[in-house]
Formats: structure tokens, sequence, C-alpha cells
């Protein structure tokens, strides 16, 4: 499978200072091979979603480092797309405006632009909303939105924050549909964070377990199920609950 | 647009109030009508002005002193506030200072202006520089301060250096802020013109208002506020109308 695209080495974070000093992560080693969709999957408050900053670089790791491709990561950078639970969609600019941003930043000719945004408009089914606002769009559509812009920059790495968190139940599901279809096309390496199981299976070819604060691996499931997957066959259902059973006992330490 | 006949009925009912009250003070000799122009002395006066071309150019004279002052200051304060708000340090610096000269009434500092530049178009473009910078600088720097830090982690995120973030994120970011400083900076300008020209100026609306009480021409004074009244409704309706189409898609500011 060769090196391995994202390298999390002996990554320790810590938030706060002096006696409020409290550890967030401790001791995460993992490594996302190339084209691989994994996802990280734990209790609220366990740090995944400090880990997946730590990766993007928008935080400094208190210790431990993360290479991309052998390189340490020290901030944020084009390689590494990001898809955010809240959307953040830039307000000022239209959908095409918003999935063009990288694009345009990066130099690439109007005309390539314009195929590109197309492309990725086509690609997450908003191709006739190009010209709306992000304020006129719904939550699906936004993220929609979010998920063309990073695509556009074509990043060898997409990092997603419970991207589908914000969104309704059939939604959510629907979104699901779209990604593992765009994951099957694309190839891209996507490190995904989730606190819904079910979502977990459904998309992932390995799901990493965290134990609850401060945050370390708890268990690797890899997922086998091949091609589109469905969510009521019993190899499905079997890894569901396996899976569950995991992770209520981190969450059941949290009440403790 | 619904409420566009209830506010031209409010409207016509002031002018309307207006008229009955000065036209039954005539009718009727309650106070000497002089004190009590009516709109058909305001007019008078008016046409008159324009004829000689004494209105012509004191609005032109005090439009000339509000638009350098302003804009001088509205440059400083965009730049100054662009980088207060990127720069804690810096802000944290200057915050003292702001903080302690900002409550001070202007108007408090106009005779330094005219010691230090005399009786020229100088003290006047510098007060009003002077008076609007600092709100309007606030109103910037608080606005950049209020970018959401997670626009300019998706930018980044996206390859965006430092220089284009600002350009990028930040500026369009804050541009429903700094509108607001702007708008808020040149009814600041309007409000401090008229004391700047009672004092020590030749020519100017509030030169003109002065006039009015000079020779005891009262219609005069009611022209020259009315005229800054509606000068000002210009200028708001139109910082609007660009704040709208610069900010179409997005929610009011």
């Amino acid at each position: 499978m060769g090196d391995p695209r994202i390298s999390i080495r002996r990554l320790e974070h810590w938030f706060g200072a002096g006696e409020h000093r409290a550890p967030a992560l401790a001791g995460i080693d993992l490594d996302v091979a190339e084209h691989e969709f994994l996802c990280l999957l734990g209790p609220s408050g366990c740090g995944k979603s400090t880990l997946l900053n730590i990766v993007a670089g928008f935080l400094r790791p208190t210790a431990g480092e993360v290479l991309v491709d052998g390189r340490p990561v020290s901030e944020p950078g084009a390689d590494r797309g990001v898809v955010f639970q809240e959307y953040v969609l830039f307000p000022w600019l239209t959908v095409a405006g918003n999935v063009e941003f990288g694009p345009r930043l990066a130099g690439v000719p109007a005309t390539e632009r314009r195929q590109t945004v197309a492309r990725c408009l086509d690609l997450v089914g908003l191709g006739a909303h190009a010209a709306k606002f992000p304020l006129q769009l719904s939550g699906g559509m936004k993220q929609r939105a979010a998920i063309a812009r990073a695509l556009a920059n074509n990043p060898a790495i997409i990092l997603m924050d419970e991207p589908f968190g914000a969104l309704d139940a059939q939604t959510r599901e629907v979104l699901q549909d779209e990604l593992s279809r765009i994951q099957r096309l694309e190839h891209k390496t996507i490190l995904f964070v989730t606190h819904s199981i079910r979502e977990a299976v459904y998309l992932a070819d390995r799901v990493v377990v965290m134990t609850s604060a401060p945050g370390r691996i708890k268990q690797v499931f890899e997922i086998t199920l091949v091609g589109p997957r469905d969510r009521f066959a019993p190899e499905f259902t079997r890894y569901e609950s396996e899976i569950t059973r995991v992770v209520k006992e981190e969450v059941a330490k949290v009440h403790e | 647009m619904r409420w566009g006949l209830a506010r031209a009925a409010v409207l016509g009912g002031v002018l309307a109030a207006w008229a009955v009250v000065t036209y039954g003070n005539r009718a009727l000799e309650i106070m000497n009508p002089v004190v009590l122009p009516t709109p058909g002395d305001v007019l008078a006066v008016a046409v008159e002005a324009v004829r000689d071309g004494s209105l012509p150019r004191h609005l032109a004279t005090s439009m000339l002193r509000i638009v350098a002052g302003f804009g001088l200051a509205a440059l400083a304060a965009l730049g100054l506030g662009l980088l207060a708000g990127l720069c804690a340090p810096l802000r944290l610096a200057l915050e003292p200072v702001i903080e302690f000269v900002r409550p001070i009434p202007p108007l408090a500092f106009l005779p330094m202006f005219l010691v230090w530049l005399g009786l020229g178009e100088a003290s006047k473009v510098a007060f009003i520089g002077y008076t609007t910078f600092f709100p309007m600088f606030v109103a910037i720097a608080a606005s950049v301060l209020r970018v959401d830090v997670m626009l300019l982690r998706a930018a980044a995120s996206l390859g965006a250096s430092r220089a284009a973030l600002l350009r990028h994120v930040v500026l369009p970011a804050a541009l429903p802020g700094i509108i607001v400083g702007l708008r808020l900076g040149f009814g600041l300008a309007l409000f401090v013109i008229v004391g700047a020209e009672f004092m020590g100026a030749d020519a100017g609306l509030g030169h003109l208002i002065m006039e009015g009480r000079t020779f005891f021409v009262p219609a005069q004074i009611v022209m020259g506020a009315l005229l800054l009244g509606l000068l000002g409704s210009l200028v708001n309706a139109l910082l609007l109308a660009a704040e709208r189409r610069l900010l179409r898609g997005q929610a009011a500011a």
C-alpha cells in the first residue's frame, strides 16, 4: 500500500494553562493510507475534532507531530481540504464564487476555473444553484456547496469535521450516499469525524474508536464491506452492534 | 414599500403642521411673523440665495470641507482600523488613548484647531477629520475583530496566504461594519461642520445660518438647517444603496 498519506506520531494535546491545564489527546499514533476513508468515532469531548484541527494545521499539538507525505504539518494548506459542520461558506460570494475560491487563489485561468466549478457543482448536484448566495440555501445544499468547494481545489486529503451533524436524518443519509459515490469517483484520502456509528460503518474503510477524554485510540475496526453499502444488510448491523458495544463503554465512563 | 404611503403621509403631515402653525400665526398675529417663518418664506429666501449664487457657493464650500476632512479620516481609520483589528498588541496599546479622547466632545477642541491652523480651510478640514476619525476607527477595528475565525480557517485550508486572507476574507467579511462606520462618520461630519463654520468662517452652510442670525433673517436659519437635513438623508440613502449593492445576498448588517 506504500507510505501512509497522513502519519500521526505520539500526538499529545493539552488545553488551558497552569492548574486548569487538561489533556485532550494523550498519545495518538495513527497512519492513514492513500485513498483511505477513515472515520474517527468517540464520545463527545474525546478530542476527535481536536485531532482533526491539528491535522488541518489550525492547532499546534503540545507534543508529537503530524506528517503529510512525510512532511510535518505546521499550518493549514491547500493540500488538506476541510469541510466543517457549520459549512462556513463565504456569505458574500455566490455558490460558484465559493467553489471558485481555491482555484482563483491558485491562479488557475478563468476558463479552466469555470470548468472546474461546473464539474464540482454537478458532482454534488448543485449545478442549478451556482448563482445563489449561501443565505438562499438549505443546510443540506450549503454542505453540498462546501464539499464542492473543497473538491474544486483538488486536494489529496479531505478532512471532515462532523459534516452532516447539523442536518436532519433524511438529508443526512442522502448526503452520506452522495459522499460515498463521490469517493468512489475521486479516491481522496478522507479523515472523517463523527459520533454516528451508523454513519461511520456506512462510509469508512476503517473506524477508529477513541476513548473518552483524554483521547486515546481504543480500538480500530476494518470495515470489509465492498461497494455501495446496504444499511439493512446483516453484516452491516453486525459491525454496528459490535462498534456500539465498544463506544458505549466509553460513554459510560463519561457519566461515572 | 408597503409603508411608503404611511411614511409619505407622516412627512406630509409634519409639513402641513408647520404650515398651519406659521400661516395661522401670521393671520392671528400672535407672535411677530418674522420669527416664525412660513414654508413660503423659507422657499423665497432659498430662491433668492440660488439666484444671487450665494447658496451654491456656501453649499460647495461646506461639501468640499466635509469631503476632504471625512475622506482623509476615512482612509486613516480604514488603514489603522484594519491594523488594530488584526494586531492585538497595537489594539491594546491604542485603547487607553482612544477611550480617553473619544468621550471629549469634539467641539471642545475646535478653538485649538483655529489657534493652530487659522481661519482658513485647513482648520475646518482638520477638525472634521479629527471628529470623524475616532468613531470610524473604533467601528472598523471592531468589525475586523468580529470576523469569524472559521472563515479564516476555511480560506487558509483553501490555500490563502496572509495577504490573501486580508484581501479576500477580512475585508469582505468586515465590509458591513466598515460601511456602518462610514455612515456614522459622515453623519458626524455634517454635525460638526456647522459648529466649525459658526466660528470664523466666511462661507459654508454654518456661516449662512449664522448670517441669518446676524442680519435677523430666521427664514435663512431654517433654510440652512433644512438643507443640512436634506444633504444628510441624501448621502445616507446613497451609502445605504451602496451597501445593498455590495452586500447583495447577505443579511443586512
